[in-house]
């Protein structure tokens, strides 16, 4: 009974995954072993090991391992704090719908309140810093990638600690902990599962950024997914682009399975 | 319950500004009477009375609703039963593959979706238009539904599902009684997580978009060369106050009758 | 569970109210019936006004489609699939498509009006006798400045962008031919430069640029000279005209040491429902009056000569949009590399962008 139930769930999904996942992963990878007269070759490969893409690829990772730690920080306590307010279901709903005015449209606002007479500068200038270049730095891009970023983190988060069990973190108060080792050995670890999820959602993604390095960082930051629209729309040499998609892949799967749970599902 | 403390409120304050900051700019903005979201020169309405004689623009956004919305709820019905195969997968192995496969839509750049999206769709001979970017945007949808969903059936006690199937209850009955109800906190999160995705992508629709049929996002991207207008602005201040009254008045409406029926809460 | 299914209905319900509707709207459009025309142009590149003008004069509907890059059109019309009756991609792009034979011929008996373009404009080496393709805006590269930031300083060549002075100043175009291509000018090359030794030296010249790059972007170049975020910005000269619009403090200039001369040209391509219609769109589009109402919309240069009788004179006589013949002969129209070469000219910018100060 159990096998055939398992199968019913199977079936939808593993048709979604053989037509949009298996047949992309195919196509790139048979791609990456062209070269851009449509020859086969291994060059490629050998491409991506240079120190132009290897550089790359750290800084991809960097700026990305960056971007989702901020946007924990960020989102933890917001999450948190979310749970305590009165209409919290509608609060959440109130952090999502930022994320559904056009990204190009958000960006360009950006670029606005960050230029050289915008609202940021004339903030600084207030409070007497003065003006600064804020647009094509690594703190704009940052900030902006964090900004997009922020509802998908706060989500599951929010989700994990909406189901903790109040009546444990009560436990824990009665029973002489502080509020920092209740956070550290009861709330923490039982929403780590959420957190896990939000920080899969924003780092993954993070990795492969192409937009926003242009609009807000100035082309300063370079990331794989730069390089891939680039050699997609720009060279037309599909074979690079590939290439650096199956890197893109490896890398996510070793992330899933690092992340994955140590525990075997049950039933 | 605690009340939360003053810090608490500036920094939730301070979150929802920054959030909203960018959005407020653009609708300022469409006051403007000058042509961009720079100098503000005068007060005017010009904008919002432009938006209403433009039918073309009207079928857009419409189109874009459709959209949303339709591949939201299918991709979400997908994603559960892909979240539950994934569940029911016993060996770990098994488990980690089918993760792994349902995140490398997330993790490939969206030139490489949308180009090998175009070129399978041309293979199995989809008409572009309607059908395919529905197709489309399923696609990319299912596996944020998964991972938003996954971790709430994991953290459902098994022994729930025992004690059902001991009483008698049918598998369908163990699936509409028990599980559902307890995951569907999950299962709104990722139906708006797959509304936004919808709503902002881009390059996906722009691949496989054809025969007049258009989103407001490939629309507002491909007016980028010649600056887009601050019409876009107005319709999207339009567009944004419009949501936020939906949401808020659902909200309230469904709080006044007594039924829980939002995201985050489980009956 | 009844929350769920009560949400699933309502949204249900809300698809099929906006299908009806947006069904309602189309056929009242008439964008159902069979006799229409498709187009595929960049957003906003024409005034809206002549396509309507167009539908009333021949009856027949036009279905409107936009992109953002030439590429991104190319890559959809290659695929196939779709059925655009027009497109209006930049010149080296033709070259490529009519290499690839993914154009339809011109009939030129259908397009009399074919005889109102300035034979500058014609017959160039991406389109022999304009078997495929007719020429729709034209323009320059050139370098933009503000007079407000710099002062009275007045900039001439290529090699003046390299002065000190400049430090984080210049915004460059995310485009690997045009920073290539001011390089290899500035260092009197051509444009079209096959030499790995100078291509390999005009990215030297170009790294020892990077002090006074401030940027390197996309099409926000032009809100962002608008808005004086930096003085100086490597851009088109379509680009530059809808920025003066704004800014009286900008100066447009066409290097001394010679430039590119672009075009954005109308072709029919291969997978085109109705040939027919897009001949009369090409030919109604080249009406001078036509042209020049689209002109004074759209801001860039008319390959139209008779069109010019119907524009502003002021406008005509700008010699830094429409310059002289002295001019356009030092300016080169990119041809087309072929892949290799091209990849190389990219694999070169890519390193220059990372090449960090």
């Amino acid at each position: 009974m159990k096998t055939r139930s398992r199968n019913i769930y199977l079936i939808p999904y593993v048709i979604w995954i053989a037509l949009f996942v298996v047949t992309p992963i195919l196509l790139v990878l048979y791609y990456s072993f062209f070269d851009i007269d449509g020859q086969f070759t291994f060059e490629n490969y050998k491409k991506f090991f240079t120190p132009v893409y290897l550089k790359m690829t750290f800084s991809s990772f960097w700026y990305a391992f960056l971007i989702t730690v901020i946007t924990l920080f960020i989102s933890y306590p917001t999450a948190y704090l979310l749970t305590k307010t009165k209409h919290k279901q509608l609060w959440l709903l109130l952090i999502i719908i930022p994320s559904w005015i056009n990204l190009l449209l958000k960006a360009y606002a950006f670029i606005g309140i960050f230029g050289t007479y915008g609202a940021a500068n004339s903030f600084l200038g207030i409070i007497g810093i003065g003006s600064k270049q804020i647009l094509f730095t690594d703190f704009s891009f940052i900030f902006v990638s964090v900004y997009i970023f922020l509802p998908f983190m706060i989500l599951p988060i929010f989700n994990a600690l909406d189901e903790l069990n109040p009546s444990l973190v009560d436990a824990s108060n009665d029973l002489g902990a502080s509020r920092w080792t209740t956070f550290q050995r009861v709330i923490f670890p039982l929403t780590l599962d959420g957190v896990k999820s939000g920080c899969q959602i924003v780092f993954i993604p993070a990795l492969s950024l192409f937009m926003l390095t242009r609009l807000i960082s100035g082309n300063r930051v370079i990331t794989l997914g730069t390089a891939i629209e680039q050699h997609f729309l720009v060279t037309q040499d599909w074979g690079m682009g590939a290439t650096i998609a199956v890197f893109l892949i490896i890398a996510m799967v070793l992330i899933m399975v690092l992340t994955g749970k140590r525990k075997r599902g049950i039933l | 319950m605690k009340k939360i403390s003053k810090l608490s409120t500036i920094y939730l304050i301070v979150m929802f500004f920054i959030l909203y900051a960018p959005i407020f700019y653009l609708m300022f903005y469409s006051f403007n009477s000058g042509e961009t979201m720079y100098q503000f020169e005068s007060f005017t309405l010009d904008w919002y009375k432009e938006l209403f004689g433009n039918t073309r623009l009207l079928i857009i956004v419409l189109n874009t609703a459709i959209i949303a919305l339709l591949s939201a709820t299918i991709s979400t019905i997908l994603g559960v039963a892909g979240a539950l195969a994934i569940y029911y997968a016993r060996r770990r192995r098994v488990k980690n593959t089918l993760l792994s496969l349902n995140n490398v839509l997330i993790v490939s750049p969206d030139v490489i979706i949308g180009a090998s999206f175009l070129i399978l769709f041309t293979m199995i001979g989809i008409k572009l238009g309607f059908i395919s970017v529905l197709l489309a945007h399923i696609a990319f949808s299912v596996p944020i539904v998964v991972i938003m969903v996954l971790p709430k059936i994991e953290e459902m006690n098994t022994s729930m599902i025992y004690a059902a199937l001991d009483l008698g209850a049918s598998r369908w009955n163990v699936l509409t009684k028990v599980i559902l109800p307890y995951i569907t906190p999950g299962i709104f999160a990722g139906f708006f997580m797959a509304l936004t995705y919808s709503l902002d992508d881009f390059a996906v629709t722009f691949f496989v978009t054809g025969n007049g049929f258009t989103t407001l996002s490939v629309e507002i991207y491909s007016l980028a060369r010649r600056g887009v207008s601050l019409n876009i602005n107005a319709l999207s201040s339009l567009l944004f106050v419009f949501t936020m009254l939906l949401v808020v008045g659902y909200y309230f409406i469904t709080k006044r009758n007594n039924r829980p029926n939002r995201l985050g809460v489980r009956q | 569970m009844k929350q769920l299914i009560r949400a699933l209905l309502a949204v249900l319900i809300v698809s099929f109210a906006l299908i009806v509707i947006v069904y309602r709207l189309n056929t009242a459009q008439g964008y159902t019936s069979g006799n229409t025309l498709t187009i595929f142009n960049w957003g906003d590149y024409i005034d809206e006004e002549l396509i309507e003008k167009f539908e009333e004069e021949t009856g027949i509907k036009v279905i409107y489609e936009t992109f953002d890059s030439n590429e991104a059109m190319l890559t959809k019309i290659e695929q196939g699939g779709t059925s655009y009756d027009i497109a209006v991609p930049s010149e080296y792009i033709i070259d490529k498509m009519r290499e690839e034979d993914l154009l339809l011929p011109i009939d030129h008996s259908k397009v009399p009006n074919l005889q109102y373009i300035d034979s500058r404009f014609l017959d160039l080496p991406f389109d022999h006798g304009n078997k495929y393709s007719v020429p729709y805006f034209w323009g320059t590269v050139g370098i933009l400045y503000n007079t407000n930031i710099l002062g009275d300083r007045e900039i001439t060549s290529w090699n003046d962008l390299w002065d000190p002075d400049f430090k984080n100043q210049i915004l460059l175009v995310d485009s690997a031919r045009e920073v290539m291509g001011m390089a290899l000018n500035s260092l009197g090359y051509s444009l079209n430069d096959k030499d790995k030794n100078h291509l390999l030296e005009a990215k030297q010249k170009i790294d020892s640029l990077t002090p006074n790059i401030k940027a390197i972007v996309g099409d926000e170049n032009r809100l962002l000279l608008q808005n004086e975020e930096a003085a100086i910005g490597l851009v088109w000269s379509g680009t530059a005209q809808e920025i003066m619009w704004e800014n009286e403090n900008v100066e447009y200039v066409v290097p001394e040491e010679g430039s590119n001369l672009w075009f954005d040209n109308m072709v029919i391509p291969k997978t085109a429902k109705n040939p027919e219609a897009a001949h009369q769109f090409i030919n109604f589009m080249l009406d001078p009056e036509v042209a020049a109402q689209n002109t004074d919309y759209v801001g860039y240069s008319t390959p139209n000569i008779e069109a010019l009788k119907y524009m502003d004179e002021e406008t005509v006589n700008d010699e830094r949009f429409y310059p002289d013949e002295e001019m356009t002969a030092k300016l080169e129209v990119y041809e087309n590399l072929g892949k290799r070469m091209l990849a190389y000219y990219n694999d070169l910018f890519l390193e220059f962008k990372m090449h960090k100060k």
